[in-house]
C-alpha cells in the first residue's frame, strides 16, 4: 500500500534547525532559551517519528520518500531518499526517544560549564546526522550520517578544548573510525561495480536471488568491507581503541553518543545489508568470532579499572560484541534486540555515573567514592534498576536481549554460547563491582555528595522504567519478523538457567570481593601479577600501536620521505641537472639589480625568438 | 567582439593598464570595484548553459597574426565555464585579503593580480593552441613577480624554481605545439579535433607518444604530479597570501585543465598506454603528499603537500577514462580551488596576526579567535572529504571511477583519505586547542568584518559544492561526455561501465 508522504525530512530537519539558531546566535542567548530550543528540536522530532509511524501503520512495506537528486554522473545516480521500515522504526524511537531525555538532562548537567550554547550546538548536530543515518534509503546517505556523526562525535569528545587529553582522545576518535569509513566506501565502491547502484532497494534486489557463496566471492568482500566499517564505529576488535579515551567528553555525550545511538550504527547497519550478509557465510562467521572476541576481551579489561566511566565504556564495547555474535550467528533481530536494551540500561549507567561525578564535583575515580548510597539515594535507586538490567536478571531489559543472543549462538556453535556465559559472568561482576565501589562500605573521598536536581534525576527515572520493563515490554524480534525471520530451533530451558546462574555468580563474586572482605582483591591482584597487570594495562594495545604503526610511519615520513626523497633526491636532481643551480645564481643577479625592465625585456625577447622560429618552421 | 567572454577576459587587462595608470592611492579600490564587476559580469556567462545548455558559448575567432595563421580563438564549455568563475570569484577575495598586508608597491601589486586575472581566464577559454600557449606563458610572469616581490624571506630562490620548472615544461610543450602546426596546418584546437575525428590528420604511435608526453610533461609540472612538485612547497611558503590563494586554487588547474582538454582528446591512445605509469605516479603522490604533510611544521609547507596530495585524485580521475571519473576530477579541481584556496587565506590570517607559520609558535587559538577557528575547522572538514561538504563528492567519485577500472588503485588512493584526516586534524588540534599562551592571546584579535567578508563566500560554496552538486555538475558531465567521445575513437575500449570482470579481473 502506498502512503503520502510523511515529510520525513521534518525528522533530521528540527535539531538541525536547532544547531543552525543556538550556533549562531546561542552565545548570546540564556542558557535557559538554548536548552529550550535543543530539547524541544529533539522533542519535536520525536512527536513528528511517532506521528509518521502512527500514519504509516503495520509498515509492511519500506515507506520511500524522494527528495531531490544529489549526485548524478554517467549512469551514477545518487538521491536525497528517506525511507522507513520496521527497523528504522525501532532506531528512530530509540534515537529520539533516548536523545530527548539525555538533552534535558543535558541542560542540568552542563548547567555549571562553559559553552553551553556549543554544546547543544554539537549535540543537535549529532541528531540530525543521527537521524540521516537511521533514515537514509540508501548507502550513500546513510555514509553522510555515518561521518557525520563521526564528525559531532570528534566535536563533543574534545569538548573541552583546553585539555590536552580531549583533543587527543577527539583525534585518535576521528582517525581510527577513518579506517573503518576507508572499508566501509571500499564496499559502496564494489557495491556499485557489481550492482550500479547504491540503493537500498535495487542492490538487495539484485542480491536476492544470488546463490550463497561457498567461497569468498564480491559478496564476501562487500560484507567483509563493511564490517571493517561498522567495526570502526562500533569499536570492535582491532579498531576499539578509540571509544575508551571517548570517556574524556562530558558524560551526557558518553550516554548518548558513544553508548546509546551511534556506537550501535555499526550494528544497524550490518542488520540492513543482512541480504547480503546472509549469502556470505565466511563473512558472517568473520563478525561472529570477532563480536565474541571483543566482548570477552573487553570484558576482561572492565574488570580491573578504576574509572567509572572507563567501566562502562569498556562494558559498552563488550555488549557492542555480543550484537555483532548475534548479526554473526543469523539472530540479526535479537541484536537489534540488545541495540534497543543496551541504550536503555547502558544510557542509564553513564547519566547515573554522571550524576554521581555531578554530586563528587568531577570525581571519576571509585576508589575515592564508596558509601554513596544514603548520600545520593535516587541516583542509587536508579541505577540499581540498570545495573539488574546489564547484568541479566530476568525479568529485566538485559536478560531478554541477552538470552536470545545466547541461544542463538548455541545453536550455531555451542562453543560461542559457552564464552557468551563467560562473559555474562563477567559482565555480572564488573557491575557489580562499580556498584559496590561506588555506594557499597565507607565514604573514602573528600567532596560533599550532594543529590542532582529533578531535570537530572527525572530522565534517569524514565530510563529506570525502560530497563526494567522495556525487554519484556518492547517484542523487538517478533517486530522485526518480516524483515528477519526467527530463526528455528527450540526454546531450552537449561540454557536459560545456566546464563542466568552466571549472573548471579557474577554479582555474588563481587560482593565477596568487594563487601565482605575487602582486601581479597588486592591480594588476588599480587597473587596473578603479571596477569593482572596485563589486564590493568589494556594489553598494551595502544602502546602496541604505536610502536608498530604510528611512530614509523611519522618517522619514516618525516627522516626518509621528507629529507631524504622531497629534499635530498628529487631537489638534489632538479638543483643538478644542467647546472640550473648556476643559472638561478644568474637569475637572481639579474633580478637583485632590481632591474625589472631589462627582465620584461628578456620575455619579450624570447616571445620574439619563438615567433620568429615559428615563422620559419611554419614557412607558408 | 561585443560578447560577454570577451569583456570578461579584456576588463582585467585594462584594469592592468589602468591600475598602473592611475595614482596609488586609488589601486586597491579601483582593483577591488573592477575584479567585482568582473565576478558580476563572468556569472552572466552560466545563462546560455541555463537556457540552451551545453554547447560552445561565447565563440569569437577572428585572424590575429596571419603568418604563421594564428586566430584570436575563444569560447566557452561546461569544462571552462566553472573555472574562470573561479578565477573571477577569487580575484576580488585576494584584493581583500592583501588590503593591510601588501604595504609596499601597492599599485604594482595589484596591476600583477589583475594581468594574473587576465592570464588565467584566457587559459580556461582560448581554442586556438597558440593563443592558449601565450596566456599559459602570461600567467607565469605576474605570478613570478608576486612571489618574487612580497614574498618572504627566501622569496627569490622559490620564485625562479617556480619560474624554471614551469618554462622547462612550457618549452617543451610549445615544440609540440609547432610540430602540431607542421603537420596540421592550423593551431585552431577545434579544428585540429575536427581533423582527427573525420580521420585527415593522423598519428603513428610514436609521433603519438612523443606529443602527448611533451603537453603532459608541460601539464604535469604544473598540476604538480610526483615527482614534479618540488617547487610547490617552495613556491607557497615564500609566497604572499593573495599569491598562495591564486597559485593553489586555480594556477594548478591549469595543469589538470590541460590534461583534460589536450592530453585526453588530442592522443586519445597515448593517453590510454600510458595511464597505467601516471596513475601509479599519481596515486605515489597522494600517499606520499599526505604523508610528508604529516610531519611538517610549516603551516603552509603542510597545506602545500597536501594539495600535492588532492591533486593525485583528479590526475587519477582522468586517467580513468570514464564519466565519473572526468566528472569528480574537474568537480575536484574546483573543490579544491575553493578549499584549498580557502585554506591558505586562513593560515594567511594567522600570519598577519603572529607572523610566523610555524605549527609550534601557535595553541590555543580558539579561546581568543573563535570565529577564525571555526572558519578554519569547517574548512579543514571540506579539506578532509567530510560528506556535505564540497571534496567529498570529487573524490567519492574519482575513487568511484577508479573502481570500475582496478579495485587497487582505489584501495591505494583511498589511503590517503585517511591520512588526511591525520595531518589536518593534528594541525588544527596543536593550532586551535589547549591553552593559549598571554603573549598569543594578545596578539590574536578575531576576523574583522574584511576577513569575514573573504572567507564567507567560500565557507558558503564549499556548503552548496557539498549538498547541492546538481547546480554545477550537469555542465562538467555535459562536457566531459563530449571529450570522452573524442577519446574514444579509433581506441579499443576499456572498461567504462559496472564490468564485474575489470572488478576482480585485475
Amino acid at each position: 500500500m502506498e502512503h503520502a508522504s510523511q515529510q520525513l525530512w521534518l525528522i533530521p530537519l528540527l535539531p538541525l534547525l536547532g544547531f543552525l539558531i543556538n550556533g549562531l546566535f546561542g552565545r548570546r542567548f540564556p542558557n535557559l532559551l538554548v536548552g529550550l530550543i535543543a530539547v524541544g528540536t529533539v522533542f519535536g522530532s520525536f512527536l513528528w517519528v511517532v506521528k509518521s509511524l502512527q500514519a504509516l501503520g503495520a509498515l509492511e512495506h519500506a515507506h520511500v520518500e524522494h527528495y531531490y537528486t544529489w549526485l548524478e554522473s554517467g549512469n551514477l545516480n545518487i538521491g536525497v531518499d528517506l525511507m522507513i521500515d520496521r527497523l528504522t522504526a525501532v532506531m528512530l524511537l530509540v534515537v529520539t526517544g533516548i536523545g530527548t531525555l539525555i538533552h534535558i538532562y543535558a541542560t542540568g548537567y552542563m548547567s555549571h560549564e562553559g559553552g553551553f550554547y556549543r554544546f547543544f550546538a554539537y549535540l543537535n548536530l549529532f541528531m540530525f546526522f543521527m537521524l540521516t543515518l537511521v533514515l537514509g534509503a540508501n548507502y550513500l546517505m546513510v555514509f553522510v550520517g555515518w561521518e557525520g556523526v563521526g564528525l559531532c562525535s570528534y566535536l563533543l569528545i574534545g569538548f573541552y578544548t583546553l585539555k590536552k587529553s580531549a583533543g587527543d582522545a577527539a583525534k585518535k576518535a576521528f582517525i581510527v573510525n577513518r579506517i573503518g569509513d576507508f572499508g566501509f566506501t571500499l564496499a559502496m565502491f564494489l557495491m556499485f561495480v557489481h550492482f550500479g547502484s547504491f540503493d537500498f532497494k535495487t542492490v538487495f534486489d539484485k542480491v536476492a536471488p544470488m546463490a550463497v557463496e561457498q567461497t569468498a566471492g564480491p559478496l564476501t568482500w562487500i560484507a567483509l568491507l563493511l564490517f571493517v566499517g561498522a567495526a570502526g564505529k562500533s569499536a570492535q576488535i582491532p579498531l576499539y581503541v578509540w571509544l575508551p579515551d571517548a570517556m574524556e567528553g562530558p558524560t551526557p555525550v558518553s550516554a548518548l553518543i558513544h553508548a546509546a545511538t551511534m556506537v550501535t550504527a555499526g550494528v544497524y547497519m550490518v542488520a540492513r545489508s543482512s541480504v547480503i550478509f546472509l549469502r556470505a557465510p565466511e563473512a558472517m562467521d568473520v563478525v561472529a568470532v570477532v563480536g565474541l572476541a571483543t566482548a570477552v576481551m573487553a570484558a576482561t579489561i572492565g574488570l580491573a579499572q578504576n574509572d567509572i566511566k572507563k567501566v562502562f565504556a569498556y562494558s559498552t564495547v563488550s555488549q557492542l560484541g555480543y550484537m555483532f555474535l548475534a548479526c554473526g550467528v543469523g539472530a540479526f533481530s535479537a541484536g537489534i534486540y540488545h541495540v534497543v536494551t543496551h541504550a536503555f540500561f547502558k544510557a542509564l549507567l553513564f547519566l547515573g555515573a554522571g550524576s554521581v561525578i555531578h554530586a563528587l564535583e568531577g570525581e571519576q575515580d571509585m576508589r575515592h567514592m564508596g558509601g554513596l548510597m544514603s548520600k545520593i539515594p535516587i541516583t542509587f535507586a536508579v541505577l540499581a534498576c540498570a545495573w539488574v538490567a546489564i547484568a541479566g536478571v530476568p525479568p529485566f531489559a538485559g536478560f531478554y536481549s541477552k538470552d536470545e543472543i545466547l541461544l542463538a549462538a548455541h545453536h550455531h556453535h555451542p562453543w560461542m554460547y559457552w564464552v557468551g556465559v563467560a562473559t555474562a559472568a563477567m559482565t555480572a561482576f564488573y557491575v557489580s563491582r562499580a556498584m559496590f565501589m561506588t555506594f557499597f562500605g565507607k565514604y573514602r573521598g573528600h567532596h560533599h555528595p550532594h543529590e542532582s536536581p529533578f531535570v537530572m534525576w527525572g530522565p534517569l527515572a524514565v530510563l529506570a522504567v525502560l530497563s526494567l520493563a522495556g525487554g519484556w515490554y518492547f517484542k523487538i524480534p517478533h517486530f522485526l519478523e518480516p524483515l528477519f525471520p526467527l530463526a528455528e530451533g527450540a526454546h531450552d530451558e537449561t540454557l536459560v538457567y545456566i546464563s542466568v546462574a552466571a549472573g548471579a555468580a557474577g554479582i555474588g563474586l563481587a560482593w565477596l570481593f568487594y563487601v565482605a572482605s575487602p582486601a581479597l582483591p588486592d591480594s588476588i591482584a599480587n597473587s596473578l601479577g603479571g596477569l593482572y597487570k596485563l589486564v590493568y594495562n589494556k594489553y598494551f594495545v595502544d602502546e602496541a600501536y604505536n610502536a608498530a604503526i604510528v611512530n614509523p610511519l611519522v618517522n619514516g615520513s618525516r627522516s626518509l620521505l621528507w629529507r631524504v626523497m622531497d629534499a635530498g633526491v628529487i631537489d638534489g636532481a632538479v638543483n643538478g641537472v644542467g647546472s640550473l643551480s648556476r643559472s638561478i645564481g644568474g637569475f637572481v643577479r639579474l633580478f637583485q639589480s632590481g632591474n625589472i625592465r631589462s627582465y620584461a625585456a628578456w620575455v619579450t625577447l624570447g616571445c620574439v625568438a619563438v615567433l620568429v622560429a615559428l615563422g620559419m618552421a611554419g614557412g607558408r | 567582439m561585443t560578447n560577454l567572454l570577451n569583456w570578461v577576459l579584456a576588463l582585467p587587462l585594462i584594469g592592468f593598464v589602468a591600475v598602473i595608470a592611475l595614482p596609488k592611492s586609488v589601486a586597491r579600490m579601483v582593483t577591488l570595484l573592477l575584479s567585482l564587476v568582473v565576478f558580476v559580469m563572468s556569472l552572466g556567462l552560466v545563462a546560455p548553459f541555463l537556457e540552451r545548455g551545453n554547447g560552445n558559448w561565447f565563440v569569437t575567432d577572428v585572424p590575429w597574426i596571419q603568418s604563421p595563421e594564428i586566430r584570436y580563438h575563444i569560447s566557452l564549455d561546461g569544462l571552462s565555464l566553472w573555472l574562470v568563475i573561479l578565477s573571477t570569484l577569487l580575484t576580488p577575495i585576494c584584493v581583500l585579503i592583501s588590503w593591510k598586508y601588501i604595504d609596499t608597491r601597492v599599485k604594482e601589486f595589484h596591476a600583477f593580480l589583475l594581468l594574473l586575472e587576465f592570464g588565467l581566464i584566457g587559459v580556461f577559454v582560448s581554442m586556438d593552441l597558440f593563443l592558449f600557449y601565450v596566456f599559459w606563458e602570461v600567467c607565469l610572469v605576474p605570478m613570478y613577480f608576486l612571489i618574487g616581490i612580497w614574498g618572504h624571506d627566501r622569496r627569490i630562490y622559490a620564485a625562479v624554481k617556480f619560474f624554471l620548472y614551469t618554462m622547462a615544461g612550457s618549452v617543451l610543450m610549445l615544440v609540440a605545439i609547432i610540430y602540431l602546426y607542421n603537420k596540421a596546418g592550423t593551431f585552431d584546437y577545434v579544428n585540429l579535433i575536427d581533423l582527427m575525428q573525420r580521420g585527415r590528420l593522423t598519428f603513428t604511435q610514436t609521433e603519438q607518444f612523443y606529443l602527448f608526453l611533451a603537453f603532459f610533461f608541460a601539464f604535469a609540472i604544473k598540476v604538480p604530479l610526483f615527482p614534479l612538485h618540488t617547487w610547490l612547497p617552495d613556491a607557497h611558503v615564500e609566497a604572499p597570501t593573495a599569491g598562495s590563494v591564486m597559485l593553489a586554487a586555480v594556477m594548478l588547474k591549469m595543469g589538470t585543465y590541460g590534461l583534460v582538454r589536450f592530453c585526453v582528446p588530442m592522443f586519445p591512445q597515448a593517453a590510454r598506454q600510458n595511464a597505467d605509469w601516471i596513475v601509479t605516479l599519481a596515486i605515489i603522490g597522494i600517499i606520499y603528499g599526505a604523508l610528508v604533510a604529516l610531519v611538517q611544521p610549516n603551516m603552509k609547507k603542510l597545506v602545500a603537500y597536501s594539495s600535492v596530495s588532492h591533486l593525485g585524485f583528479v590526475v587519477l580521475g582522468i586517467f580513468s577514462f570514464n564519466q565519473q571519473g572526468l566528472d569528480g576530477a574537474v568537480y575536484q579541481m574546483l573543490n579544491h580551488g575553493i578549499s584549498t584556496g580557502a585554506l591558505f587565506m586562513l593560515v594567511g590570517f594567522l600570519y598577519e596576526r603572529r607572523h610566523s607559520l610555524e605549527i609550534a609558535d601557535y595553541g590555543g587559538v580558539s579561546t581568543p579567535a573563535p570565529a577564525l577557528t571555526t572558519a578554519f575547522i569547517v574548512t579543514t572538514l571540506a579539506s578532509v572529504g567530510l560528506p556535505t561538504l564540497n571534496n567529498f563528492v570529487g573524490e567519492f567519485l574519482v575513487l568511484q571511477a577508479s573502481a570500475l577500472v582496478n579495485i587497487w588503485w582505489t584501495v591505494f588512493a583511498a589511503i590517503g583519505v585517511i591520512l588526511s584526516a591525520g595531518y589536518m586534524l593534528w594541525m588544527v588540534q596543536r593550532t586551535f586547542f589547549g591553552e593559549a599562551t598571554e603573549d598569543l592571546r594578545h596578539h590574536m584579535a578575531d576576523l574583522n568584518p574584511r576577513e569575514v567578508a573573504a572567507i564567507v563566500p567560500l565557507l558558503f560554496l564549499m556548503l552548496w559544492m557539498g549538498v547541492k552538486t546538481q547546480t554545477f555538475l550537469p555542465y562538467i558531465s555535459q562536457a566531459n561526455a563530449r571529450i570522452l567521445q573524442q577519446s574514444q575513437s579509433g581506441v579499443e575500449f576499456r572498461a567504462a561501465t559496472p564490468n564485474p570482470e575489470a572488478a576482480n579481473g585485475r
